[in-house]
């Protein structure tokens, strides 16, 4: 036992010695989340637009002033010409041209019906559509207010409610999403990369004709980096929680039970990519392609997996942290119990079987 | 010049050799092009609803029909009470709920308005927002349809009609609305940027974690020699993923290309020297691969997300934009989007170049001080 602790002592000095590594590890993942929590977000905020009145009336004067006193819109310029929109659009200054007929108000009067023509610019398309939406439904309510007094006019007024996220806010999303990374990451990707050292330079051979079995110099390896991602994860359900308000609905206890559960996957992981990396080149590049891509990918994190094609479906069902994902989210912001998720619980449980079986069976006592 | 020469003869022979080295050169592209180009699609279509009709009347069928027949809903089920609509949204069946209530015909007719309810799983914002921006768009339409069906009725003897304002909408420069197109050409700026800068990186703190690197420098070759024959090959590598990237792009997912070619290729070989120098930096600043690969990878994360590759820069608060300056991925990445995309020529991306040159002219500088500081 006691040669146990000197071991796991021997880790923590090499992790304490790499400051600047440890920085990062420490330091990335609150980076992310203020970055992410205040910068990211698909909220229309303040789109540059360009308005081209050919009418230039009081009715034109009032739609733009109305579409412009929102937060959703600023003005970039007045164009003169239909020839100006193109040039305006390719020096990517706006996303939005509004044109008015010319005698916007006098058709409207006369006739009952005025046009406008909304230009987006689709290159993304959500951004694109949501900009037109908003457009379109401004000037739709200017419309009624113009027509309010006017029989046979009918009002659909819809009360919405945004469950679960009701300030549709990007880092509900994230927060689950970087503490997945984070437990599966460093747990794997470290634990095998300092595996992978220990060969490279080495230092295995010396370990391993040490009287400590080789089981015990691997788990030694775990235990502080396991730690260091239990921590990191704690901080950034803090984080989440005091600065941008994600809320842990369920059980706290159950939440950080479910974290260990997977973490102790992110170690099996690790242990099974040292087994068959000789290099930390090979273990920095297995964790990289096969770990690291897919999570943040395939598990639903950044792009809902509904949308993928059917193909990259099914393939993300073998990546672990597609079920971590549902369970934590359902858990944060759903609050739902072990009655909602212990299905992908029991999925997560096989995995660690699984590899486990795996490396057990790879496992060499020696390096050759 | 012979040195320079001989050099990147060493380089290309280790590139070479190491598999690893090849896997990530020529798998990486590949990876990136084909899973993420696929799996990168924020397009929102088909999305699930479930209807509540308690009036079932002949206005309340004909919103659930105007439902039914958009494109971009599918009505999954029609339960009777909210409780059994919570259920199915709970277990992820659908994405959001209408309730349509009891007098919704009679309350129309009567007052001229009636409400309904709209229960969006709100999760995932972004769908959030565009699902309802879909949903209010068919009831606007819904309305309009109604008004001037009764108002013909209705109006038959009054003087004053109701005015309508037409709104024609075109989408420019991604008609099919489709993400890849968005996506691809962002694509070869991360893998411009992972290529130049990741493996430049790792490739010299390799020689000075194994020690070689004193050899060459008690060798007679020259520092900016030593420099420039580690840089070159992995400026030729990435000049060569990106016409094999941007050979994909147009081929494999027809991307249109409305600009000129000479605009990137001098963009891009401008750009490289930039991340190359960020490599540099990197790498004088490191001692193991691993410390490198750890920078390296904090900055690529900051990149990736304050580029503009996902969410785009206006939409950030004031003090984020500023930071986003520092950010040599969003330069390409909004320049490569507005040649392909817009076809937009050398003076619309003026200050983009402007930029990278001044940016690259810099970091190169402080590269190459700071590299002979710690040798």
């Amino acid at each position: 036992m006691k040669s146990f602790i000197a071991f796991i002592i021997k880790e923590y000095y090499h992790i304490i010695r790499d400051k600047r590594s440890l920085l990062i590890l420490l330091g990335m993942p609150i980076v992310q989340i203020i970055l992410f929590g205040y910068g990211i977000t698909n909220e229309i905020n303040d789109a540059n637009i360009a308005i081209l009145d050919n009418s230039k009336d009081n009715i034109t004067k009032e739609i733009s002033n109305k579409l412009l006193s929102t937060k959703y819109f600023k003005l970039k310029r007045y164009l003169d010409s239909e020839r100006e929109i193109e040039k305006s659009f390719k020096s990517g200054e706006i996303k939005q041209v509004l044109v008015f007929e010319p005698h916007f108000a006098e058709n409207l009067q006369k006739f009952g019906s005025a046009s406008i023509h909304l230009i987006t610019d689709g290159t993304d398309p959500n951004i694109g559509n949501t900009i037109m939406n908003y457009t379109n439904s401004i000037i739709l309510n200017y419309q009624s207010e113009m027509n309010v007094n006017l029989a046979g006019i009918i009002n659909v007024l819809p009360e919405v409610k945004m469950r679960y996220n009701p300030e549709l806010k990007g880092v509900y999303l994230f927060v689950p999403g970087l503490i997945t990374i984070i437990l599966n990451l460093i747990s794997a990707m470290m634990t095998s990369i300092s595996i992978a050292r220990e060969k490279e330079m080495g230092t295995m051979e010396v370990l391993l004709v040490s009287p400590m079995k080789p089981i015990f110099v691997i788990v030694a390896k775990l235990i502080p980096y396991s730690l260091i991602s239990f921590s990191i994860t704690i901080i950034i359900l803090i984080l989440g929680g005091t600065i941008f308000n994600v809320p842990i609905t369920g059980s706290l206890g159950f939440l950080l039970l479910e974290c260990i559960l997977y973490l102790f996957l992110g170690l099996s992981m690790g242990i099974l990519i040292s087994t068959i990396a000789p290099t930390q080149q090979v273990a920095m590049f297995i964790s990289m392609i096969g770990l690291m891509l897919p999570t943040i990918l395939l598990s639903g994190f950044i792009i809902p997996i509904e949308n993928m094609p059917y193909w990259l479906q099914i393939l993300s069902n073998i990546i672990p942290a597609k079920w971590f994902i549902i369970i934590i989210k359902d858990i944060m912001l759903k609050g739902s119990g072990i009655t909602f998720v212990w299905k992908e619980t029991l999925i997560i449980v096989l995995m660690i079987t699984f590899l486990l079986i795996v490396s057990a069976k790879k496992y060499k006592i020696r390096l050759q | 010049m012979r040195i320079i020469w001989i050099i990147l003869q060493k380089e290309f022979k280790q590139i070479f050799r190491t598999k690893i080295m090849l896997g990530i050169i020529f798998v990486m592209p590949l990876i990136q092009l084909f899973i993420l180009a696929n799996a990168l699609t924020f397009d929102i279509k088909d999305i699930k609803i479930s209807i509540i009709n308690n009036d079932k009347s002949q206005m309340s069928n004909q919103l659930v029909n105007k439902i039914n027949a958009s494109e971009f809903f599918k009505i999954v089920d029609y339960p009777n009470t909210t409780k059994q609509a919570e259920l199915l949204m709970d277990a992820g069946k659908t994405d959001l709920y209408i309730v349509i209530p009891n007098n919704f015909e009679k309350d129309l007719f009567r007052e001229q308005s009636a409400k309904i309810q709209i229960i969006v799983n709100s999760i995932d914002g972004t769908k959030a927002g565009v699902s309802f921006n879909y949903l209010l768009r068919i009831l606007t339409q819904f309305q309009i349809d109604q008004s001037s069906n009764l108002g013909r009725k209705i109006t038959l003897g009054l003087t004053e009609l109701p005015k309508i304002i037409e709104i024609k909408t075109s989408n420019w420069f991604n008609i099919k609305q489709e993400y890849k197109i968005f996506m691809v050409p962002g694509l070869v700026g991360l893998l411009l940027t992972l290529i130049g800068g990741f493996l430049t990186g790792i490739n010299i703190v390799r020689e000075k974690e194994i020690g070689t690197i004193e050899q060459i420098n008690v060798s007679p070759i020259r520092k900016i020699q030593f420099i420039i024959g580690k840089l070159l090959p992995f400026w030729i590598l990435g000049m060569f993923e990106l016409f094999v990237a941007m050979s994909i792009a147009i081929w494999v997912y027809e991307v249109p290309f409305l600009g000129s070619p000479f605009v990137i290729i001098v963009f891009a070989g401008i750009y490289l020297t930039l991340v190359m120098g960020i490599g540099l930096l990197i790498s004088t600043i490191s001692e193991t691969q691993q410390q490198a690969m750890f920078v390296t990878w904090f900055f690529m994360v900051v990149f990736i997300l304050l580029s503009g590759f996902f969410s785009p820069i206006e939409n950030m608060p004031p003090i984020i934009q500023k930071i986003t300056l520092f950010n040599p991925l969003r330069y390409f990445i909004e320049m490569v989007r507005l040649v392909m995309l817009k076809g937009s020529g050398f003076a619309d991306i003026k200050f983009q170049l402007e930029m990278t040159i001044a940016y690259s002219l810099m970091i190169n500088f402080f590269a190459v001080i700071m590299y002979r500081k710690t040798n």
